[in-house]
Parts: structure tokens; C-alpha cells; sequence
């Protein structure tokens, strides 16, 4: 399809219709989820596929070039004395690190996504957003994690918010959209699951909770509400749209039960990086040092993972 | 509008491993006598018979099958002790028995909820979350009441009644256990108790919690058995009050024999709730309340959200959400953590069961069933859902007592109230709608004893429970459970 094509078919959704969710309802199916028990093989084979859904992440201003290498050699190997791990899904940056990822990542198959849109706060103009977005595919991001306008969304101005979201897409180009919501500052459930409508009926390829610089950063209760409205979506569409939790998961405790309620939700067609993903810094570790346990029967020091 | 073209795919992939609860320190016996007078005594007959387990249909115990002598027994010291010491007893004194009761209950918690599975068939996440820490808080909560009696019934006095003989049914059996003895101790009253016959070892447990109390012999008698153990009970002079909870058809049998005898009784009896979706509730939550209503310990539950009413413009979605559900529920080894549907509690039941599938699909009801894979052994039932039946059909008028859930729509409220009401039972009730004058004005017409509002199957002893009609007479649970074993008189 071309750009102007999938333009044309994108509509703004029915968000008169009443799209109400239940946080009780909610927090009780969470729970269930949480109290899933995961043994054994399960287990490892959970930890694995957590490690290649993770974009392992660095959003800060002391970021440097140095940091940013080292984070993409860790992407590579990410604890090379166990043979047979995955690499991570992706590194996540911000704009002015593209180039230096991608050089760092030159011959390995590891998405670079970049944060633009004015990250996080979304406060600019939207030609300045387009810019960004520009700036970051021109320098090899291969995914974009944009923001929503939150103000205009809180306000009731959706027509703006989805707008934005199409131009966003078609700046993109080739790279991947990923739709940052901004849970935290949405408040409700229910805006949650209309902001996800929203997003999905611009154009988004995976809708996403959080920058990780406002909290609440994800959680389960956000993240089902998500993942449902993306069931619904793909219900009455056909187009799977991917999920990305991010901020605030940082064990593979945490992380499994994630899977759980990603596997009751949407099943098994969205079990893998191209659907999902985990945007997380210190989560990597906590899976190697699991999955270390799980093969010798004990937990490894903290300091025999890199630190990045 | 939902489409059932793109559908979710939850089969294989990643699963869960078995994750079974480990039986290694739990202690049945061979043998189970009856609890009489603070021992542990053999029937008089010396019959004795087998409790199964549902799930693999291995034999885990021998339990007494109580004779009317042995019933007899049993009344006589349960008349003792409330003449001797339970009933000279101070109020506050009977309380701190009773909260003793409600603490080892509590220590006891893990071993109780593993022979819950075992010896029921119910999934160990519900034993384990729902029925003993509930047993427990029941004997919390009315210990509480007992030196309170007088405040419960304010410018009356609160006098107890005397011997009560309890019969219970096998569906929550340590739960059904405490909501009977518990009210029945905090006021005053000594108690002959029954359990069902496929599930009598949590009460035998329980009878050993009572001595460990160390409760005066009789207060609390544990007679098992079958049909003629409690008939025994019930016909015996010797017990003022009558509990029962169980089929309604046995309930009339009660009724008759009691009638015109100075025994007071309660009967919790059947249900067939009506669960209405209406358009505008929150369908994700209300499809998790339909699986709540229906498919919680199996479907054998009396007020088990059994007639879905699903308002018509969203009737498509909910039904293609509830199967997408139905497939991620886990049915088999009721000791897995994971397990969602465990056994079956008999072959009696489970025949029950399947005959209403069969009758279903010859009234012309299009029956759908989970895909999952069921265990050879034991007894299992898929969980079940009939579309295209109506208020005349058998699946929607009977109690089925099983995972199986009957559907139909309706356009407007007035429809789903008159199809809500129009069944002999009236035990509970679901409401499932974002408006709160909607909420307000069903429960108000509904005539169930208890009618849940966006959610389904909650249980708190401080809340009533009890049915109109063909449902029961009476309430347990709460203040109003006090009125059921105490006479009031004037100040």
C-alpha cells in the first residue's frame, strides 16, 4: 500500500461510542495473571524470549557516544559465557545517538529505534516533530517512538491528535511507528483504551505506554487495557498492531507475568519481538541472572553482568 | 463491530508447565470415624465407605456411614453440652473458642486447601483463595457477635435455640461447614452436623481443629453419611433447629417432615441466576464476570450466573470474547496452580451433567465447548456454552449444577427483567452496566436474595445470603444470619 493510499483508508475512530473499562474488573484479571505459576522449562523458555523482546534503552541528557557503544555491544552479547541466548530486539536512543547505533550495530540483525517528536513532553510544534522524526530515519532509526499530544488529547481534540499521528507516520517513511500514549498522564482507563483506538486508527504499528520519564510508568492494569483494544482492533480490521509496556519492569518476575496476559490476550500470533516488546535498562540483567539460576541452581553475584 | 473472521489463536506456543501442589505432608487416614462427644468414635453399625478422588478416581479414604442410632448419639451429646457447659457458658468465653477455631483454621490453611482438591475436585487456586480463608473469616466474623447478641437485636433479648442439626452439600464443603457452625456457636447453640457423602474429609479435619479448640465435648458433633444420616437428623426430636443447604428437591422433602413440629429451619436451596450485559458495560470485565458467574468451582455453585442475558447490539462481541476466553481457561489437575476447572465431583454429577448437553442440543441449542484436552481418568466436563435457546428450553429453566451456561439476548430492559424473573429460583442476580441508575433500579426488581452489580460471585460474611422462592427460606451470613439460631423474646 502507498503512503497516500493507507493515508486515505485511515479514519478517525467513533470515539463518541462509549468504550468504558472497568478498573476493578481489570485489577481482578491482573491478579489472575500474577497468580499463574511458571516452572521449569517454561520458565527458560519465557526468559529467553523476554531477552528478544527487550529495546534495551538509554533516554538521558549525560548520554554519550560511549554509552551508546557500549549499550549496543551488550545488545550483541549479552552474556557471552552462556551460549545459545538471543540478542535483544533493539537499542532505544535518542536522535543525536542514531548514527553512532548504527555503526555500532553495523552486520547485526538489531533494530535502532530513536525517540522523537519533542521526547517526552510532546510540547512543540508539529512541524518541528516532523523534523525530528526526519532527522532520526535519515540517520538509520529503523523504529520511531513518537509521543501523543496529551495536552490535545486531554482537551478533547482528537482530530489534532490523530493528525499528528498520520503526518508522524508518513515522516517515518519505512521505520516502524511506535505510539507513545503517556499513560501516566492520561488518568483513566478508559482514556487509555480511547487513546489506543486513536492511535492504532492514525496508522500506528505498535502503541506504547510510557516514556519512562513520567510515573506511573506501565503497568499490568494500562497494559491489558492495551492489549485489548489492540484485539479489538485487529477484530475489526485485520491488522495486528504490536505492544510495547515500557518503564518500571525491571524483573523477569514482573516480566513473566507480562507474557502471561500477553498469552491470554492475544495468543500466540503476538508471542515474539515483532509484536512485542519490553522498553527496559536494568531488565536484562535480571533475566541472565534467572536463567543462569535456572541452569546451575544458584544466583549469581550482581557484578557478573556488565553494567551498562 | 466484532467480526469472528480475525481470530486469536491460542493454542500451542508457549504453555505452562505443570505446577502441581505437593500432597507429601498432607495426613488422611485410612479411616474416619464419627466425631461424637469430642471423640472419634466407630459407627454402631460398623459400616463404613469410600471418598474418591474426582480427579483420578483413586480411593483416599474410608469414612463411617452414621446409622440413626449413631444420630441419636450425637444429638443426646450435643443436648448435654448445651445444658452442661456451652450453654452456662459467658458469652465472651464461647467467642475466644470459637476465634480459636478461626486461627488454627487459618495455620492449617495450606493442608486444608490441598484436601479440599483432593477429595472435591475444585482447583487449588480456589481452595486456596477462596473457600478456607472464607471458612476462616466466617468463624472470625461471628465470634465477634458472640457477646454482642444484644446490640444485633436492639430492645430484645436473643435467646439460643438449642440443638442444631446441620446438613450440607458437597460443593463447598469446609465453607458450608463454618457458615453453619459458626453462627450456630456464637449463639449459645450446640450443633449435629453432616457433610455430604463424596466430601467429608475437610469436615473430619475440621472436627479435629474443634477438639484441638478444645471446645467441651458435644458442643460439636460430625456425623457422616449418606441420605438416611440426615434424615435422621432431621427427624429426630431431639434437634430445634434444622440448616439445610442443598437441592431444592430435597428441600421439600424437609419442609414436609418438618411441618408441624416446633423445629425451626433455614434451606439454601437452587438457583439459576440470570447475568445481564447490558450495551453499555465495561464487555471486557463483563465477559471476565460471565467466566466468574458460570465456570467458577466448575459450575456447582447455587448461585452460579448460569441464563446470560446479552443485550442485542453487543450480543456478537461478547459471545466471540467469551469463547476467545473459554480457550485460555485451564481444565485438568485440580492440585496445579494453574488450573482454572478442575473435577467434576462425582460420576453421579458428571452423568447429570452430560445428559443436559444432550438434552440441550435435542431442543435445538447450538452448544459450544472449549477445545482443551480433558484427563482420561476422573470426571470432567469441558466448560460449555448453549446459544439459540430460549425461556422454554430445559437448559434455561433447570439447575444444571455444572460448567454450562445458557445465552440469550434481549433489546430492551423490561424484556430482561421479565426473562430475569421468570424462572421457579431467585438465589443471585449479575447486573453488568457503566450506569448507576440503571444498577439501582434492576436490583430493586430483581427478585433474588442477593444481586451482584459488575461483578459475580462474591462472598463476605458480613453479607446475607439466601433466595425467594424455589431458591430457600432464610438468610446465613451477617446480622441476618443471627436471626436463624435465636429465639428473640421482649425485653
Amino acid at each position: 500500500m502507498t503512503v497516500t493510499a493507507a493515508k486515505k483508508s485511515r479514519r478517525l475512530p467513533d470515539l463518541s461510542r462509549a468504550l468504558v473499562v472497568d478498573e476493578v474488573g481489570v485489577n481482578e484479571r491482573v491478579a489472575r495473571f500474577q497468580s499463574r505459576s511458571i516452572k521449569k522449562s517454561s520458565k527458560v523458555e519465557a526468559l529467553k524470549l523476554i531477552l528478544s523482546m527487550i529495546d534495551l534503552t538509554t533516554l538521558e541528557g549525560q548520554d554519550t557516544p560511549g554509552k551508546v557503544q557500549q549499550l549496543c555491544q551488550k545488545a550483541i552479547h549479552l552474556h557471552n559465557s552462556m551460549p545459545g541466548l538471543p540478542h535483544v530486539a533493539a537499542i532505544c536512543v535518542y536522535p543525536t545517538m542514531v548514527g553512532v547505533a548504527k555503526e555500532a550495530l553495523v552486520g547485526h540483525d538489531i533494530n535502532i529505534a530513536s525517540v522523537a517528536t519533542a521526547f517526552p513532553s510532546g510540547m512543540s510544534a508539529l512541524k518541528v516533530k516532523l523534523d525530528d522524526t526526519r532527522m532520526a530515519v535519515k540517520a538509520g532509526a529503523t523504529e520511531i517512538d513518537m509521543v501523543i499530544s496529551r495536552g490535545n488529547f486531554l482537551g478533547g481534540d482528537y482530530r489534532y491528535v490523530f493528525d499528528e499521528i498520520v503526518a508522524v507516520k508518513e515522516a517515518c517513511g519505512d521505520a516502524h511507528l511506535k505510539v507513545i500514549l503517556e499513560t501516566g498522564e492520561l488518568g483513566t482507563l478508559d482514556r487509555v483504551r480511547k487513546a489506543s483506538m486513536l492511535a492504532m486508527s492514525a496508522g500506528a504499528d505498535f502503541i506504547k505506554t510510557s516514556t519512562g520519564k513520567i510515573q506511573p510508568a506501565a503497568t499490568m492494569q494500562v497494559t491489558l487495557t492495551m492489549l485489548q483494544a489492540i484485539r479489538d482492533h485487529y477484530r475489526d480490521t485485520g491488522r495486528m498492531v504490536g505492544m510495547k509496556p515500557a518503564g518500571g519492569i525491571s524483573t523477569s518476575k514482573l516480566a513473566i507475568h507480562y507474557l502471561v496476559m500477553l498469552h491470554e490476550t492475544l495468543g500466540n500470533a503476538w508471542m515474539t519481538p515483532m509484536w512485542f516488546r519490553f522498553g527496559a535498562s536494568s531488565l536484562a540483567n535480571d533475566v541472565l541472572m534467572q536463567l543462569l539460576k535456572q541452569s546451575t541452581g544458584l544466583y549469581q553475584s550482581p557484578d557478573d553482568f556488565s553494567k551498562d | 463491530m466484532a467480526t469472528s473472521e480475525n481470530k486469536l489463536a491460542f493454542g500451542g506456543g508457549w504453555g505452562y508447565d505443570p505446577a502441581p501442589e505437593s500432597t507429601d505432608h498432607i495426613d488422611i487416614k485410612s479411616r474416619y470415624g464419627l466425631f461424637i462427644n469430642g471423640d472419634f468414635v466407630k459407627p454402631e453399625k460398623g459400616k463404613y465407605f469410600d471418598t474418591i478422588n474426582p480427579a483420578t478416581e483413586d480411593k483416599l479414604s474410608r469414612v463411617a456411614e452414621a446409622s440413626a442410632v449413631d444420630v441419636d448419639k450425637a444429638v443426646k451429646a450435643a443436648r448435654a453440652a448445651y445444658r452442661g457447659p456451652w450453654g452456662r457458658m459467658k458469652p465472651a468465653e464461647r467467642s475466644k473458642y470459637i476465634y480459636r477455631i478461626a486461627r488454627i483454621m487459618q495455620e492449617r490453611a495450606r493442608e486444608f486447601s490441598i484436601i479440599e482438591s483432593l477429595d472435591g475436585g475444585k482447583p487449588i487456586r480456589e481452595s486456596r483463595d477462596i473457600d478456607i480463608p472464607l471458612s476462616a473469616a466466617h468463624f472470625f466474623y461471628y465470634a465477634g457477635w458472640a457477646d454482642k447478641l444484644e446490640y444485633a437485636f436492639p430492645g430484645r433479648t436473643a435467646k439460643s435455640l438449642g440443638v442444631a442439626g446441620q446438613i450440607i452439600p458437597w460443593n463447598f464443603p469446609l465453607l458450608m461447614a463454618s457458615w453453619k457452625i459458626a453462627p450456630a456457636l456464637a449463639c449459645g447453640n450446640t450443633v449435629v452436623l453432616k457433610p455430604a457423602e463424596t466430601t467429608s474429609l475437610t469436615a473430619m479435619k475440621l472436627a479435629e481443629v474443634i477438639a484441638d479448640a478444645g471446645l467441651p465435648p458435644g458442643v460439636v458433633n460430625i456425623v457422616t453419611g449418606a441420605g438416611a444420616a440426615g434424615a435422621a437428623i432431621v427427624d429426630h426430636p431431639g434437634v430445634d433447629k434444622v440448616a439445610f443447604t442443598g437441592s431444592t428437591n430435597i428441600g421439600r422433602m424437609i419442609q414436609k417432615s418438618l411441618a408441624g413440629t416446633n423445629k425451626r429451619y433455614t434451606l439454601e436451596l437452587g438457583g439459576k441466576a440470570a447475568n445481564i450485559i447490558f450495551a453499555d458495560a465495561a464487555i471486557d470485565q463483563a465477559v471476565e464476570g460471565i467466566v466468574n458467574g458460570i465456570f467458577f468451582n466448575q459450575g456447582h455453585v447455587c448461585c452460579a450466573g448460569s441464563r446470560l442475558f446479552v443485550q442485542e447490539s453487543v450480543a456478537d462481541e461478547v459471545i466471540a470474547k467469551l469463547k476467545d476466553r473459554m480457550e485460555t481457561l485451564i481444565v485438568g489437575d485440580p492440585l496445579d496452580k494453574n488450573t482454572d476447572i478442575g473435577a467434576i465431583n462425582s460420576t453421579m454429577q458428571l452423568n447429570k451433567i452430560q445428559s443436559y448437553l444432550k438434552i440441550g442440543q435435542a431442543e435445538g441449542g447450538d452448544m459450544h465447548q472449549s477445545s482443551c484436552r480433558v484427563p482420561k481418568k476422573g470426571y470432567w466436563c469441558r466448560p460449555t456454552i448453549f446459544t439459540g435457546v430460549s425461556q422454554s428450553s430445559r437448559v434455561v429453566q433447570e439447575e444444571i449444577f455444572g460448567p454450562v451456561l445458557a445465552i440469550q439476548t434481549f433489546r430492551k430492559y423490561d424484556e430482561a427483567l421479565t426473562k430475569a424473573n421468570n424462572t421457579p429460583y431467585g438465589l443471585s442476580g449479575g447486573i453488568w452496566t457503566d450506569k448507576g441508575s440503571k444498577i439501582f433500579n434492576m436490583t430493586q426488581k430483581i427478585r433474588a436474595g442477593v444481586v451482584w452489580a459488575n461483578t459475580f460471585n462474591k462472598f463476605d460474611p458480613t453479607s446475607p445470603f439466601g433466595g425467594y422462592k424455589e431458591s430457600g427460606v432464610g438468610r446465613e451470613g451477617g446480622l441476618h444470619g443471627l436471626d436463624a439460631y435465636v429465639k428473640l423474646g421482649a425485653k
